[in-house]
């Protein structure tokens, strides 16, 4: 009876063991360590989450992707999982770090994953993946042809550090360029600077608001007329700072962007959406379907957004008989200084997600690093006004001959696009990024809703002034929370003070069992060895 | 006989009145401050709009948001990102009665309402609208009048399928033909999900199948209907 209750006492403690250990490991995985070398003998299956521009030859590509992958590394299955919208990611990977089901690689923006390491050992560091022998940046057991990291273009690398570390590759650039209806312009006297200014625009795009008595609009003989359309907001907003020199962040996560000269922008604005010179995507829809309708002078979008634009654009979204024929310049987007363009740089970056199998995790940096190859990076940027993050790509002979054949055809080298490839490979120096820390993203979106605010309150005939932007402030404060002390820097490391009273009961639990292990051990030896003794 | 064929009449005089009435009450008076679907139409664009309707449909649930299909014994709506919590989003149900308060938008076409907030209107009647049918409209400059009803179209031929991705998952984009002339649908994945009958219905369709559509008249850049059910047309 007595040996009945022992076993009981030892398989409740394994018992009560295992599970809070599983709790333990359920919440919070170990730091990834690079395996001595891959198991090829092994199956992997990964999940990668991407993101295209509503676009199918993109879609086609990260299937083509993904299976020139798999036919080198047949013991790897990659499972895809497309979006539109890198907000609806942002959401899942929140959501799934909670659960532990994060994909394993995922494309996304720094600013996102600043927030994703808020999970202990969520994204994997990619420093010694970089440099690793084997399996680093174009190793020497890389099964395919991969850069390596002195050929990823510098500045678009440096964008996915912060906290000290790598902790994604870019997969894409993109910057913004300003799409115009070159034929407006000059049917209402005016001659396009060789780079655009602020002033220029909101002259002309005041101009084109003029509208006959029966509000007919004079430049376009139309009922509609946005002369001036922003898409991205939040790029709005932070590019005219950064061109004023105005605050914004500092990188340890300062908020720095309440300041006079937002407020002084804010007013231009409201001044000329009064006059019904601007709007913006979310108030009205898609700056390109404005601008192919004849609607809209100076629409400002993606360079990964050109092949919408203009007449002859092979992704067209209104109806024929709506379009209108004009010439399209493909400029830089507006600037205070000329002399000194500074332009945002965007696009899409790779992450990798941290899992218990250091293998899977190995198979999944594998198959990101597939993703710099030539072949993926020159199809994928081709499709849009995109650029190869790296100079390997770049300096391809595939990839020079297709920006020799710059408008040859309205499908593949369509011209608007190629200039808009252009315009960023001619400016890669002039671009900037944010900086990236816990709540960035946060100060991002409330950037764009200033100008959303102030051009809804103009359209809604409240009085904009001082005191509406004062309020403003104070209530952009409040809902992105920008009042709130986030830690500071990117790399989710921050005192947080002393464990929750659950964690610790947690933790004396489990030493309480592993003492009860011990001592049931201890007990049984020395039993073991009395019997022995007596034997003997 | 004259005087029971005077009662008869009488009945059926009473009846008639009777059930007329019933109809009546089925359209609920507006609250105080609330727009009759008249005046809604009528405020200009950007102007504040304060609304009781009855819930269609819905697309899911987002980031403490909702955008619901809504309308009322006038006309329709379509509220675009309400405020909504998890919870509230739950008591959504086709029929419910809401008063909401927004500002009128026009996106790409779409008159909605945005930036809606909503409070549930309890003791209301249940309402559901029947789909109407408006074959006769595809084409014509009336279709936008009857933006975001519940319609019935009949007897369209199958153009294309696509899906936005190249594969199932995300919206589909349908085709339709009719007396030589070819629509734009949509199976928007938020309102009818990839589990759903009607988007696993639209994957089987092949060019040249007739069928029968009922949709809300959703616009986008021209009529571009939701489709909340499809099937194929009797031959």
């Amino acid at each position: 009876m007595m040996r009945l209750a022992k076993r009981m006492l030892l398989m409740l403690c394994l018992a009560a063991c295992l599970v809070l250990t599983g709790c333990h490991g359920a919440q919070e995985t170990s730091a990834f360590e690079i395996p001595e070398a891959f198991d090829t003998s092994r199956q992997y299956e990964i999940t990668f989450w991407a993101k295209n521009d509503t676009n199918i030859t993109q879609a086609d590509l990260y299937r083509k992707a993904i299976e020139d992958f798999q036919a080198i590394y047949p013991n790897i299955t990659v499972n895809l999982r497309l979006y539109t919208d890198y907000g609806r990611i942002y959401n899942d990977v929140i959501t799934n770090i909670a659960t532990g089901t994060t994909p394993n690689v995922c494309i996304t923006y720094p600013d996102h994953i600043a927030t994703y390491l808020t999970g202990d050992n969520c994204v994997v560091p990619l420093d010694e993946l970089f440099t690793h022998e084997k399996y680093g940046l174009g190793g020497s057991e890389v099964l395919f042809d991969a850069p390596t990291q002195a050929e990823i273009v510098p500045q678009f690398l440096s964008e996915c550090a912060f906290g000290g570390h790598y902790y994604a590759v870019p997969y894409m650039r993109s910057t913004e360029a300003c799409y115009v209806n070159k034929t407006y312009v000059e049917k209402l006297g005016f001659t396009l600077p060789e780079k655009l200014t602020w002033d220029f625009v909101w002259e002309v795009a005041d101009a084109a608001a003029q509208q006959d008595e029966e509000g007919t609009y004079l430049v376009n003989g139309q009922k509609v007329m946005i002369p001036f359309l922003y898409k991205s907001t939040d790029n709005m907003m932070i590019q005219m700072l950064r061109q004023k020199g105005a605050g914004y962040s500092t990188d340890a996560g300062e908020i720095l962007i309440f300041n006079d000269t937002t407020r002084e922008l804010l007013s231009t604005v409201a001044e000329h959406v009064k006059k019904g010179a601007f709007s913006t995507f979310k108030i009205s829809s898609y700056p390109a379907n404005f601008l192919n309708a004849g609607q809209c002078i100076f629409a400002i979008d993606s360079t990964a957004g050109a092949t919408w634009m203009g007449s002859d654009a092979p992704l067209i979204d209104i109806a024929e008989d709506k379009l209108v024929q004009f010439e399209t310049a493909v400029m830089t987007i507006p600037q205070f200084d000329p002399e000194h363009p500074q332009m945002i740089s965007q696009g899409p970056s790779m992450c990798v997600f941290n899992k218990d199998d250091p293998q899977e995790v190995l198979a999944s940096w594998l198959f990101t690093q597939y993703m710099l190859t030539n072949d993926v990076q020159i199809a994928y940027a081709s499709t849009e006004g995109y650029v190869p993050v790296t100079t390997k790509a770049q300096q391809s002979d595939n990839y020079q001959d297709y920006l020799a054949r710059a408008g040859e055809d309205n499908e593949h080298h369509y011209i608007v696009k190629m200039q808009a490839t252009q315009l960023l490979l001619d400016n890669v120096g002039n671009t900037f990024v944010t900086p990236v820390f816990n709540g960035s993203a946060s100060l991002r979106d409330a950037a764009g809703q200033m100008i959303e605010e102030v051009t809804k309150g103009i359209r809604r005939k409240k009085t904009v002034d001082d005191a509406f932007i004062t309020e403003l402030y104070s209530k952009m404060n409040s809902l992105y929370r920008l009042d709130q002390d986030k830690g500071g820097t990117a790399s989710g490391k921050k005192d947080l003070g002393p464990l929750p009273v659950t964690a610790r009961l947690l933790i004396a639990a489990l030493v309480f069992t592993w003492a009860m292990i011990l001592l049931y051990m201890a007990r049984d030896g020395i039993k073991k060895r009395k019997l022995l003794k007596n034997k003997q | 006989m004259k005087k029971f064929f005077a009662l008869m009449l009488a009945l059926c005089l009473m009846l008639a009145c009777g059930a007329c009435v019933a109809e009546e009450t089925a359209v609920e008076a507006k609250s105080e401050g609330v727009m009759t679907y008249a005046e809604y139409d009528a405020a200009a664009m950007d102007a504040e709009v304060v609304l009781e309707c009855y819930v269609q449909a819905t697309q899911s649930w987002w980031d403490n948001k909702i955008t619901v299909y809504a309308a009322d014994q006038e006309g329709a709506y379509f509220l675009y990102e309400m405020a909504c919590s998890e919870e509230d989003a739950a008591k959504l149900v086709p029929g419910a009665k809401i008063k909401v308060t927004g500002y009128k938008g026009a996106w790409a076409g779409e008159i909605e309402v945005m930036e809606a907030t909503f409070e549930f209107v309890e003791g209301g009647i249940n309402y559901i609208a029947e789909a109407v049918d408006m074959t006769a409209l595809l084409g014509t400059e009336e279709l936008i009048a009857k933006q975001n009803q519940k319609a019935a179209f009949k007897g369209l031929t199958v153009e294309k399928i696509e899906y936005k991705n190249g594969e199932p998952g995300d919206d589909i984009y349908v085709t339709l033909g009719l007396n030589g002339a070819s629509y734009s649908f949509c199976v928007e994945r938020y309102l009818t999900a990839p589990d759903t009958e009607v988007y696993t219905t639209v994957g089987t369709l092949q060019a040249g199948d007739v069928v029968d559509v009922e949709a809300f008249v959703y616009w986008y850049e021209g009529p571009n209907p939701h489709i909340t059910s499809i099937v194929k047309a009797a031959q």
